[in-house]
C-alpha cells in the first residue's frame, strides 16, 4: 500500500462516516433514532437492507469460495425473492399497522410479555455474538495480509462505527449505508474490469470444462451441498426467518413514508439479490482462470500462515511441496494452453481430460500443503479461500484501486456492524428496558438516552468479544449452525402469530420452548445438514402449539393480528 | 409511541405508485416472472458452460 491507498481507504472510509455523524447529530426523537427519518425513500430502504444483509465475509469469501468450489452456491439463494414477496404481503403491513419499533413488540402485542421477552431475547443471544464475528472475521484477513495489528484493527473499526451510530441511530445508519453501498458497487466493478482485461481468451470456457460454472442442479440427491431444491426451500426458510424475524432487517423496513417504501425497497433486493450474487460468485470462477494463467501462484494462499512454519523444523517439508506445486502448476498451464488450442480444432475431448488431471494433480498438492501444515501445528488455519480475492487485490491491482478495494472491505464491516449495533440497541431499549420501567416509556428524552447507551454498550461487547475470539475459522460455521438452530423456532411463533389466531401466549411460549429443546437435542443426536433445522424448528413450533392450546382450550381469539 | 389502530392500510390490490402497475399484486407477480427467468438464464448458462 502506498499514500494513495491510504489516502482513499480512510478518506472514503472516514468521510463516510463524519458525514453521517454531522448529518444526524440532532436526532433526539426516539422514532427517528430507531426508525430513521421518515422522508427515506425505496431506494435508500432497499440499500439499506442489502448492506446490513453483505458483511465483508460476502464479499471476501465468496469469490474464495467460489474459485474452490464453482459458482453453485449462487443457488443458495433461490429462496429469498419468495420469502420478501411474503414478507411483503404478511409481515410488513401488520408491523406497519401497529407501528411497532421491534418485531418481538407485535409478539407482545399478539401473545403476552413472556412470549415478547423469549423473542427478543433469543435474537440478543445470537446477534449479539454475530456482531462481534461482524467486526473480527475481516480483521483477522486484512491484519494478517496487511501486516496490521489485529487488536487495533478491531477497535479503530468498532469504534468507527459506534461513533456514528450512537449520534445518529437508525437514520445515521440508513444514511451512511446508502454511500457505503456506492463504494462497495463501484470497488467490485472496478476489480471485475480490471480482472477482464487481464483473461486469457476463452476464460469462461475454460472455467466451464474445469466444472466452475455449474450454477443450477436440478438433482434431486440429498447428499449434494447445493441444489435447486435445497436453495428454494432451505433458502425460503432461512430467508424468511431473517428478514421477517429478525430486527436487524425489520428495523431497515419499517422505517420509511410509508407502506410504499418498505415493500419496494424488500422487491429490489428481490429483483437484485441473485444476480448481484452471481456476478460475485463468477468473479470468483474467473479469479480461478486468471490464477491459472498466471506463471506463479502461491500453493497456499495464507501466506503468513504458510510463512510461520515455512521457517520452522518442516522447512524441508514446505520447501518440497513448493517445489512440486510450482511444477504441477506449469504443467496445468501448459494443458489448458493446449485444451484451447484443440477446442478450436474440434477434438478437444483427449486435452480435456488431461487438463482436468493436470488441475487435480495441483488440487492434490494443495491438499498435501494443508496437511503439512497441519502436521507442523494442529491448530494451524488451513482455509486459505479467504485469502484468494485479497492476495488477487494486493498484487495485482494498481495502486488506488487496491485503498478502493479495502474501502469496500471496511464499508461492508461498517455497514452490517451498524445495522446490527442499531437493532440490538431498539430491542434491548424497547423489549427490555421500558419493560421493566415503564413509567420511563413516557419520557422521549430518556428512551433516546437509554437507546444510546445500549447501542454504545452492544457495540463495546461486539469489540471485547472480537478481541477475545481466537477461533473464527471454526467460530463463523459454528454461528451459521446456532443461527439455523434458532430461527426456525422463531419463525414458528411468528407464523404462529400471523395465521393460528386460536393459538394463545401460553401455548405458544411453552410450545417454543420445547421445539427449541427438540432442536438442540437433534443437533446432538443426529447428523442432517444444519439448515434443515429451520423447517424442523419452525414446523414442531406449530404443531406443538396447536397440541398444547387444544388440550388448554381456547379461551379467546387474539385481536391484534 | 405504538398503537393498535391501523393508521396504514395498504391492501394488495392497492396502487403501488410504480408506473406500469396497478396493483401490489402485479409488482410481486413481476417480481417472481423475474425470478423465474434469472433461474432460466442461470440454467442456460449452466448448459453453456459447464
Amino acid at each position: 500500500m502506498n499514500l494513495l491507498d491510504w489516502v482513499v481507504l480512510l478518506g472514503t472510509m472516514l468521510s463516510i462516516a463524519a458525514y453521517g455523524t454531522w448529518r444526524t447529530r440532532h436526532t433526539d426523537h426516539l422514532d427517528t433514532y430507531l426508525k430513521g427519518n421518515r422522508n427515506v425513500g425505496w431506494g435508500a430502504i432497499g440499500l439499506s437492507i442489502m448492506a446490513t444483509q453483505g458483511s465483508t465475509i460476502t464479499y471476501l469469501s465468496l469469490p474464495g469460495q467460489a474459485y474452490e468450489n464453482g459458482i453453485a452456491f449462487v443457488q443458495n439463494y433461490f429462496g429469498l425473492p419468495l420469502a420478501l414477496i411474503f414478507v411483503c404481503v404478511f409481515f410488513l403491513p401488520i408491523y406497519r399497522r401497529l407501528e411497532v419499533y421491534t418485531a418481538y413488540e407485535y409478539l407482545g402485542k399478539r401473545f403476552d410479555a413472556k412470549t415478547r421477552l423469549l423473542g427478543a431475547s433469543l435474537f440478543l443471544l445470537q446477534r449479539g455474538v454475530q456482531a462481534g464475528i461482524t467486526v473480527y472475521a475481516p480483521a483477522i484477513i486484512l491484519s494478517s495480509v496487511l501486516g496490521w495489528q489485529l487488536n487495533l484493527t478491531i477497535i479503530f473499526t468498532g469504534l468507527v462505527v459506534i461513533v456514528y451510530t450512537v449520534t445518529g441511530g437508525s437514520a445515521a445508519v440508513t444514511l451512511t449505508q446508502k454511500w457505503q453501498m456506492a463504494v462497495i458497487f463501484g470497488g467490485m466493478v472496478a476489480a471485475f474490469v480490471i480482472l477482464l482485461r487481464e483473461l486469457p481468451a476463452g476464460a469462461l470456457a475454460t472455467a466451464g470444462a474445469m466444472g466452475k460454472l455449474q450454477a443450477v442442479d436440478f438433482s434431486i440427491d440429498p447428499n449434494k451441498r447445493y441444489t435447486v431444491w435445497s436453495g428454494v426451500l432451505g433458502g425460503l426458510f432461512l430467508s424468511l426467518s431473517y428478514f421477517g424475524t429478525d430486527q436487524s432487517q425489520v428495523q431497515r423496513y419499517i422505517g420509511g413514508a410509508g407502506l410504499r417504501e418498505g415493500r419496494l425497497g424488500l422487491m429490489f433486493n428481490a429483483a437484485l439479490k441473485i444476480p448481484m450474487q452471481f456476478f460475485i460468485v463468477l468473479f470468483g470462477a474467473l479469479l480461478f482462470v486468471y490464477f491459472q494463467s498466471q506463471p506463479a501462484v502461491p500453493v497456499f494462499f495464507n501466506r503468513t500462515e504458510w510463512q510461520r512454519h515455512a521457517q520452522g523444523p518442516q522447512a524441508a517439508t514446505f520447501q518440497a511441496i513448493e517445489q512440486k506445486h510450482a511444477a504441477l502448476h506449469e504443467a496445468a498451464r501448459t494443458k489448458i494452453a493446449a485444451w484451447t488450442v484443440a477446442k478450436n480444432t474440434g477434438n478437444s475431448a483427449s486435452a480435456k481430460a488431461e487438463m482436468i488431471a493436470a488441475q487435480q494433480a495441483v488440487d492434490g498438492v494443495r491438499k498435501e500443503a494443508k496437511d503439512a501444515l497441519l502436521a507442523a501445528d494442529p491448530r494451524a488455519k488451513i482455509k486459505d479461500s479467504d485469502y484468494i480475492f485479497i492476495t488477487f487485490i494486493m498484487s495485482r491491482l494498481p495502486h488506488g484501486v487496491i485503498g478502493l478495494l479495502l474501502a469496500v472491505m471496511f464499508a461492508s464491516t461498517l455497514s452490517s456492524k451498524a445495522g446490527e449495533l442499531n437493532a440490538l440497541a431498539a430491542t434491548s431499549t424497547i423489549d427490555l428496558w421500558r419493560q421493566f420501567r415503564p413509567l420511563a416509556a413516557h419520557d422521549e428524552a430518556r428512551n433516546v438516552r437509554a437507546a444510546k447507551w445500549f447501542t454504545a454498550f452492544w457495540g463495546i461487547f461486539a469489540i471485547a468479544f472480537a478481541l477475545f475470539a481466537s477461533f473464527a475459522e471454526n467460530l463463523i460455521e459454528a454461528l451459521n449452525i446456532i443461527a439455523s438452530i434458532f430461527y426456525g423456532v422463531l419463525l414458528g411463533v411468528f407464523l404462529v402469530a400471523f395465521f393460528i389466531k386460536r393459538v394463545q401466549g401460553t401455548a405458544i411460549f411453552f410450545s417454543a420452548i420445547a421445539a427449541q429443546i427438540l432442536v438442540i437435542v437433534m443437533y446432538f443426536s443426529l447428523n442432517i445438514g444444519y439448515l434443515w433445522y429451520n423447517v424442523i424448528g419452525c414446523a414442531a413450533c406449530i404443531l406443538f402449539s396447536l397440541i398444547l392450546q387444544t388440550a388448554l382450550g381456547s379461551k379467546r381469539p387474539a385481536q391484534v393480528a | 409511541m405504538s398503537s393498535s389502530t391501523p393508521p396504514n392500510s395498504a391492501p394488495d390490490d392497492e396502487s403501488p405508485g410504480v408506473p406500469g402497475f396497478r396493483s401490489w399484486r402485479g409488482v410481486y407477480f413481476a417480481v417472481f416472472i423475474w425470478f423465474v427467468i434469472v433461474v432460466v438464464l442461470l440454467a442456460v448458462f449452466t448448459r453453456a458452460f459447464a
